[in-house]
């Protein structure tokens, strides 16, 4: 009997992962919160062919509007998956419980914005809200917004809103203009085999230009206000570490506001299949994408941000390891070398825009950081100074709210080290009349929704 | 004296104060953060319905008694979100109803306040409460604490009478002179002191093993769901008479009964379960099913409401059922303070004034002997090392 695969992600990672299982002679069962497979970037080379070859596929069940939101360690095999499948405002949803012989994680990533004041305001976005909005709507976002945070990821949020008919005022960048050169200039052979994706940058670059949209490197948002909902922004120059100089600020009128500072990676599934950290920051992974949980890979952003083509060679390896495909088959060593050359060109990206550590100098003690449970720096701040009996961490509710600190995590881990911030046993909301109902047993080993 | 409490969770908060205030030079050493342990990880329940006629009842009297005292002027009392909200235990069943009815008069009798609800009652007091039961028993001295906040505030005042907290420190072993303890050596070096206070929760039988003693506690594993933040759905403490029993059930498979309360963020905490699993942490996602099943036969009108996080903890347990609180029957210097499975919350201030005045030579408020060190369950082997 061939291998059970169960890949949770169906994006750049998760698709090639299902592609390398397959190949590897595997059973595949992918599945995805969305109705569609893609992941958050659908627009990627050769991305129909790859969906349609592995969607069509007779070894391969597509499980769509599926959430994990439990995952269950089983000693030394693969954990067991709990799913819930259906439309994730129907009433009702089934459980399920998948039992793989390897796991192959690609959860993806999600838009990172430090607090700043204001940030709650309405009107205030992040990148990646407002390009779903306005892909999704077919709507402008505003007449006058501004794009700002750090990142490679500005410009295609630039190009989708003007591409909707969104005004875009400028784009900032936090970093300043040398750390951005150094970043990208630094090593140029490896741009070389990168053509594609600075062919992109390129493309939006020219973009912004034919817009008469500026961008602005060294400088940031640091404060939105208005009353009721975002009008002005308060922009600043900042040093290379993000710190403001002063008498630098101005003030914009805007009506919309997308800040992005990168990405951070969806922890919580490898955190609950008990895999280590690389530097609290990323799943660790050896050169087949394997974990240190037994039978568990991970593939794509959660082993580090280095976008789509990145995340579609480690998928392809993780599933075809995982499916039980020999690692020293020269298809898995030509894979081999794809990822590293681009994950090189995600650390030239990396370097040229890191977050600089003095960002915290933008608060002030009424800032909300976690915008659940309303909690304030200055609040934060006074529990991590206090170092006696009064440091109980959870003495404040900080990401206790039901983003469960996807949003502010980060942030807060920042400002009060303490615990994991990816510790989720229930990684997605359930209900509970969901919970209390017993799992569906398998229906069958293909099942396709399409 | 110079005592030295290991320890600073809830117990060990409130023996570090009591004995602080009784003119003690305290030490309080935790291998982690203060009230990060089973502490963090509980309701905060302040119970007397759960307990029948007893040392146990009486030790819980003893505490709700102190509370309100001990949080008087307290400067944090308000993170400790006292809320003296009452209890009601519901049957669903003939049999449960006539286990409930029983149970509440021989509280009753030993001094507990146990009002009978009948339905427009119990439908005006929790009007989201299924109306398909056998039994309700209202218990008004039932209360709840923030645990966390609350072994906070209890660590401060301790501080306050000149305490001091030493975290980071794992205790590693004895330092004995003449068949008697004189310090605890410890990660961050030797502690010396006149008496050691053993108050390490359901890793006190590990502690009592290095120090060279024996102590019968085990973890018993406990779950809890919490909800999304709802607007006020449920007013008191409500569980169904299945919990009783399963306190005092010692069995090592899953029990779980329904346990329901808001707090004062919104969220509602649904719990509980018991199963003993030594220190493995991860969380079944079938037993948080079977509370959520049991949940909502009290409240089905909850079937809606998101789940947002679940915990577990362990529990200090002790084959009787009782606590441990007293000094060791071979070890001079060693006193115990633990093993009060899920119920240390509340019993922690009458714990504290007990074991400071058995420390001091004076007469406890309640009989102690029933707590002794050396009764054969609390000297039972204790989990490995």
């Amino acid at each position: 009997m061939s291998r059970r695969v169960v890949v949770v992600g169906a994006g750049p990672a998760g698709l090639c992962a299902a592609a390398g299982a397959l190949r590897a002679g595997a059973e595949v069962t992918l599945l995805d919160a969305a109705e569609d497979p893609g992941g958050q970037i659908r627009a990627w080379p050769g991305f129909e062919r790859l969906r349609d070859h592995v969607l069509g596929h007779p070894r391969c069940g597509w499980w769509p509007e599926t959430s994990v939101w439990s995952i269950e360690r089983a000693g030394a095999g693969a954990p067991r998956v709990h799913v819930l499948r259906g439309e994730i405002d129907a009433a009702g949803r089934d459980r399920h419980v998948l039992r793989p012989d390897a796991l192959v994680l690609a959860p993806g990533a999600h838009d990172r914005v430090l607090p700043f004041p204001g940030w709650e305001l309405p009107g205030v976005s992040t990148g990646g809200a407002a390009q779903a909005f306005v892909k999704g709507e077919g709507l402008a976002l505003g007449d006058r917004t501004l794009i700002a945070g750090s990142g490679p990821f500005l410009l295609p949020v630039a190009a989708s809103l003007l591409e909707a008919g969104s005004r875009v005022q400028a784009v900032l960048e936090a970093n300043p203009a040398a750390t951005v050169a150094r970043g990208w200039t630094r090593r140029p052979w490896e741009l070389a085999s990168q053509t594609g994706k600075a062919a992109e940058l390129a493309g939006y670059a020219a973009l912004l230009a034919r817009h008469r949209v500026p961008y602005r490197t060294g400088r940031a948002v640091i404060e939105a206000r208005g009353d009721g909902r975002v009008e002005e922004a308060v922009t600043a120059r900042l040093r290379p570490d993000w710190s403001v100089v002063p008498g630098t600020e101005q003030v914009a009128a805007v009506d919309a506001l997308c800040v992005t500072h990168g990405f951070s990676p969806r922890l919580e599934l490898p955190v609950a299949a008990g895999c280590r950290l690389r530097a609290g920051a990323f799943a660790d992974v050896d050169a087949d994408q394997r974990t240190t949980a037994p039978a568990v890979y991970a593939a794509g952003e959660i082993t580090g941000i280095a976008g789509a083509p990145a995340a579609r060679t480690e998928g392809l390896l993780a599933g075809w390891i995982a499916g039980g495909g020999p690692p020293d088959a020269p298809e898995a060593v030509a894979v081999r070398r794809r990822r590293d050359r681009a994950r090189a060109f995600a650390a030239r990206l990396a370097a040229a825009h890191p977050i600089g550590a003095a960002w915290p100098g933008w608060l002030r003690p009424g800032t909300i950081v976690c915008r659940c449970e309303d909690t304030t720096y200055g609040t934060l701040r006074s529990t991590a100074a206090d170092d006696s009996a009064h440091a109980v961490k959870l003495a404040t509710r900080a990401g206790l709210g039901p983003c469960q600190a996807r949003i502010c995590g980060p942030a807060v881990a920042e400002l009060l080290p303490a615990g994991n911030p990816h510790h989720r046993p229930v990684a997605q909301p359930i209900r509970l009349g969901e919970l209390a109902k017993p799992p569906v047993e398998n229906p069958g080993r293909k099942e396709s929704a399409r | 004296m110079r005592v030295v409490v290991l320890g600073a969770g809830i117990i060990g908060a409130a023996c570090a104060r009591e004995l602080a205030l009784a003119g003690c030079a305290v030490t309080v050493v935790d291998r982690g953060r203060p009230a990060a342990g089973t502490t963090a990880h509980g309701e905060g329940n302040v119970l007397v319905s759960d307990k029948g006629p007893g040392p146990e009842l009486e030790l819980a009297k003893l505490s709700r008694e102190l509370w309100p005292a001990v949080l008087d002027g307290d400067p944090d009392a308000a993170g400790v979100e006292w809320d003296a909200k009452g209890g009601i235990v519901v049957a669903t069943t003939a049999a449960g109803a006539r286990a409930l009815t029983e149970f509440a008069g021989g509280q009753r009798k030993a001094g507990v306040a146990a009002e009978d609800l009948d339905a427009a009652a119990l439908a005006a007091a929790e009007p989201h409460l299924t109306r398909d039961f056998t039994k309700a028993v209202h218990y008004p001295e039932d209360a709840q604490v923030q645990p966390a906040g609350a072994a906070t505030a209890l660590l401060a005042a301790a501080v306050r009478a000149g305490a001091v907290v030493r975290t980071g420190c794992e205790v590693l072993g004895a330092v004995r002179r003449g068949g008697r303890v004189t310090g605890v050596r410890t990660s961050g070096g030797t502690i010396g002191g006149d008496a050691f206070v053993n108050a390490a929760g359901p890793w006190s039988g590990r502690v009592a093993m290095r120090l060279g003693a024996r102590l019968g506690v085990r973890p018993r594993r406990g779950e809890v769901l919490v909800s999304a933040p709802m607007p006020p759905t449920v007013f008191h403490k409500v569980y169904d008479a299945d919990y009783v029993g399963a306190v005092g059930s010692g069995a090592g498979e899953l029990q779980a009964s329904a346990v329901v309360e808001s707090t004062r963020a919104g969220t509602i905490l649904l719990g509980s379960s018991r199963r003993r699993a030594g220190f493995d942490d991860r969380i079944r996602p079938e037993v948080l099913s079977v509370i959520a099943a049991k949940a909502l036969r009290l409240f089905p009108s909850l079937a809606g409401v998101p789940v947002m996080r679940a915990y577990g903890g362990f529990r200090p347990f002790v084959a009787d059922h009782l606590p441990v609180i007293g000094a060791d029957p071979h070890l001079d210097g060693l006193w115990h303070a633990t093993g009060h499975e899920g119920a240390g919350i509340g019993l922690s201030t009458g714990t504290a004034a007990v074991l400071r005045d058995l420390m001091l030579g004076r007469a406890p408020a309640i009989d102690a002997t029933p707590f002794r060190a050396d009764r054969p369950a609390a000297q039972s082997e204790g989990e490995a090392p």
